[in-house]
């Protein structure tokens, strides 16, 4: 794992502030992506599960009970996107070109959720609302399952060449292991979605949702057993750092004590905190990616010397350091107004004249 | 084709495509405000109703423009990654600053503003719609100071050589406050609310031809009117503001937006005509000599470097960039003559009834938005053959990583899949109009019954 290369001479002092403020960007870079999969993850998840919902009053809620949110969650893949391209900007370069027709997939998927949300109750025909809910449900698949596919990448490694660029092709990209982790964040997502429905719903769809979240359980557990059996057997370097610093085993072993809390919360009737645990489980699962592929960002397979790091791909420390003060100056605003708005849409979710 | 127009094509469709959809929820979100404070003001239930009716509009809108944002966001990493790397260190940050400070900000209190009437007070509804217009707000000055900074680059040194060099900030402030930045930001804002107050005005005209929703439009056409009146105002002074800044760091987009080719001479300015880039003259057009030299200078017989001091290399195309100038200051021209006739009429206590312009009134909305994109036009292709002006050309910008077939496949799809948002938008934005406020007729005169 000793993969650390300075490409820039500097003094003592000057490279441990660049080496904090990298470190603090690739936390903060996880953090935005953290706060991206468990947000988007629910309305993701929603979207998935969509078609399993009957008739146009389920449906309705299903959309409604993240219509006011979904916009708002969206708006932390952009600012990740944003930060990775001013921090690191040659991870982003290396990742938007080497991913390209992903990418684009990915971005149509999110138009086509986006525009389907809000055209849908527009109009009243069934065939209108069926087309839309269906468009709905494809992409929001396709979504889950291309940003797993694309971490699934990062962790198995992509060919890169000395000059930091991509040289593989599109298809390469869908290898066995990135398949598994797609379907794997896939069941991630219906898994925290249906669990959020759970929490928004009443009466005979609650129990339907109830159902359903039993369901998505045993299929992400299921898959989380898969992808992890896969991962310890061909990708070992995840699990190194673990190896090395035994007392990080607390992570796995949080991360399954929240996933067992989810079905005991849900039969106790503590909805919400099952919606916290599914939340702490996703973080933690995110922390253990962080920890196993730290400190590359990219990692290059079959040629490991060309991989990005924190340190080679990274903005100049002036840069860090700006950006850290806009983050510090900017995320305790959003964090308190994005609280705000989830309290006052708190509860379950009501049809009125003004939801879709 | 090859990868670099095909490429360029692309971006040209998606960012213009995205662009019919910001500056309608700036200048929406504005009018919005001074609806909503009306109504905190004068208690009268018709405000609310306004809100509410042009709140809908704009969450159509937003819709739009968030989910063909996303893509420009992340095209510059797909189409442009050597641009992404060179830049990264000064542009990314900007782009970062617009999604904490800007975005977030907009979108959540958007929800509030479509879903939350019942749910919040008033005085939280009213503060909602002033973060609504200012995050709009916000997101335009952090594009545009990143856009900018691509025109008149400044705080930034270059650092390695060969295909290592980038650009590195060492100076935040003087990279956001670039010479160009504050002029073409309120270039834009203005622009932004004409777009705004225009979408106002046409829709409220046609429900007066209509005869439809009486009191609504009226009281909708005088709040637009206020705006229109304030920025077509200042849409005069930014736009000469803006051709001053293009004069004094953009020497060759100076010379071609106004057709001016001898090397050394005073510069005159052309109303309209027709550049021929072969015989190196501007034909059939009608000249004010030394008019730019006036403008710019204060002296009209001050010598401007005109397109023959340039080597052919370093300029842009030429007439796509003359002819989108002209007729976007045509289209401004006219925006302020129709304006101020609305004014006059509205003032003489005619307007409402006055058809003729109440017809000119409805197509007019198209008008800002033409003029927008010829803005644009002007700016990015004048900015040509540099995709940092005097610093990267746009073919050393692209990523290495990509194919012209696989970039003529997103192309194909772009294409394909903004066509069908359009039409959706067009049919569903109609569909709204048609159906017009709720039950705004029955209570015109305050005695709402809930």
């Amino acid at each position: 794992m000793v993969r650390i290369r300075l490409i820039r001479t500097r003094t003592g002092t000057e490279r441990i502030k660049n080496m904090d403020l990298n470190l603090i960007w690739f936390i903060l870079v996880g953090v935005l992506l953290a706060g991206y999969a468990i947000l988007d993850g629910f309305d993701l998840g929603v979207g998935t599960l969509h078609l399993f919902a009957k008739g146009d009053n389920e449906r309705r809620l299903m959309l409604n009970s993240i219509g006011p949110v979904w916009d708002g969650n969206e708006v932390w893949l952009v600012t990740a996107g944003g930060a990775l391209f001013a921090a690191f900007p040659d991870v982003y370069a290396t990742l938007a070109s080497g991913f390209y027709l992903a990418v684009f997939l990915l971005l149509f998927s999110l138009i086509f959720r986006a525009v389907a949300i809000e055209f849908r109750s527009k109009q009243p025909f069934a065939w209108w609302r069926q087309a839309w809910d269906v468009a709905f449900s494809i992409a929001s698949i396709l979504c889950a399952f291309l940003l797993g596919v694309v971490i699934g990448n990062l962790v198995w490694g992509i060919p890169l060449g000395a000059d930091k660029e991509f040289h593989g092709t599109f298809f390469g990209l869908l290898n066995p292991y990135a398949l598994l982790c797609g379907v794997t964040i896939l069941s991630v997502c219906m898994m925290h979605g249906s669990i959020y429905i759970v929490m928004k719903t009443e009466g005979t769809f609650h129990d339907k949702a109830r159902y359903w979240a039993k369901n998505c359980l045993i299929f992400f557990v299921i898959c989380y057993m898969i992808l992890t059996m896969a991962t310890m057997l061909y990708v070992p370097a995840m699990v190194e750092r673990l190896r090395l610093h035994p007392i990080l085993f607390l992570v796995p072993a949080i991360n399954l004590l929240a996933i067992v809390n989810i079905p005991r919360c849900i039969s106790q009737g503590r909805n919400f905190f099952a919606f916290l645990s599914s939340c702490t489980a996703i973080i933690l699962l995110m922390l253990l990616f962080g920890l196993g592929i730290f400190p590359n960002m990219v990692l290059s397979n079959p040629d490991p010397q060309y991989s990005l790091t924190i340190y080679n791909a990274s903005s100049s420390p002036k840069t860090l350091g700006i950006m850290l003060a806009i983050a510090l100056i900017g995320m305790p605003i959003v964090l308190a107004y994005t609280i705000s708005i989830y309290w006052i849409f708190r509860g379950k979710v009501k049809l009125d004249e003004h939801s879709y | 084709m090859d990868l670099l127009i095909l490429s360029r094509i692309q971006f040209a469709v998606t960012i213009m495509f995205h662009y019919i959809y910001p500056p309608m929820s700036i200048g929406l979100g504005l009018i919005i405000v001074i609806m909503e404070s009306m109504s905190m003001i004068t208690k009268n239930p018709l405000y609310h109703k306004m809100t509410e009716f042009w709140v809908k509009m704009f969450g159509l809108n937003f819709v739009i423009g968030v989910a063909t944002g996303i893509v420009m966001e992340f095209e510059f990493g797909t189409n442009w990654s050597t641009y992404s790397r060179y830049v990264g260190d000064v542009f990314g940050s900007a782009l970062a600053a617009e999604g904490i400070f800007a975005f977030f900000l907009e979108s959540g209190f958007l929800a509030v503003l479509l879903f939350g009437r019942d749910k919040v007070s008033p005085r939280m509804y009213w503060l909602s719609a002033l973060l609504v217009c200012l995050g709009a707000h916000f997101s335009a000055i952090w594009i545009i100071v990143a856009g900018s900074w691509m025109q008149t680059p400044a705080g930034f040194h270059i650092v390695g050589h060969g295909v290592t060099a980038r650009a590195e900030i060492t100076d935040f402030w003087a990279m956001v406050f670039n010479p160009s930045s504050m002029e073409r930001l309120s270039h834009v804002l203005v622009s932004a609310w004409i777009t705004g107050a225009f979408f106002v005005l046409s829709v409220s005209a046609y429900y007066l031809l209509k005869k439809r929703h009486i009191e609504f439009a009226k009281v909708s056409m005088r709040v637009a009117l206020i705006v229109a009146l304030i920025a077509v105002v200042g849409q005069m002074i930014t736009g000469r503001t803006s051709a001053e800044t293009v004069a004094q760091y953009q020497p060759t987009k100076l010379a071609v937006m106004e057709g001016h080719f001898p090397a050394n001479e005073p510069a005159g300015m052309y109303l309209f005509g027709y550049v021929d880039e072969k015989s190196q003259e501007v034909k059939y057009g009608l000249k004010i000599p030394g008019f730019v030299s006036f403008l710019m200078y204060g002296d009209s017989a001050k010598p401007i470097a005109g397109i023959k001091s340039f080597k052919k290399e370093d300029l842009p195309p030429i007439n796509i960039v003359f002819q989108s100038y002209h007729l976007m200051i045509v289209l401004g021209l006219f925006l302020f003559v129709l304006t101020i006739a609305c004014l006059i009429y509205l003032w003489r206590g005619k307007l409402f009834e006055t058809t003729w312009l109440l017809k000119i009134l409805v197509p007019a909305v198209l008008l800002p938005q033409i003029a927008n994109q010829l803005g644009w036009m002007t700016a990015e292709i004048g900015r040509q053959p540099w995709i940092v002006y005097r610093l990267l050309r746009t073919s050393e910008g692209l990523s290495k990583a990509i194919r012209a077939d696989v970039v003529l496949t997103s192309l194909i799809m772009f294409t394909f899949i903004y066509l069908l948002l359009f039409v959706l938008y067009i049919y569903l934005l109609d569909s709204k109009i048609k159906h017009g406020p709720d039950q705004v007729d029955q209570d015109t005169h305050g005695h709402r019954a809930d």
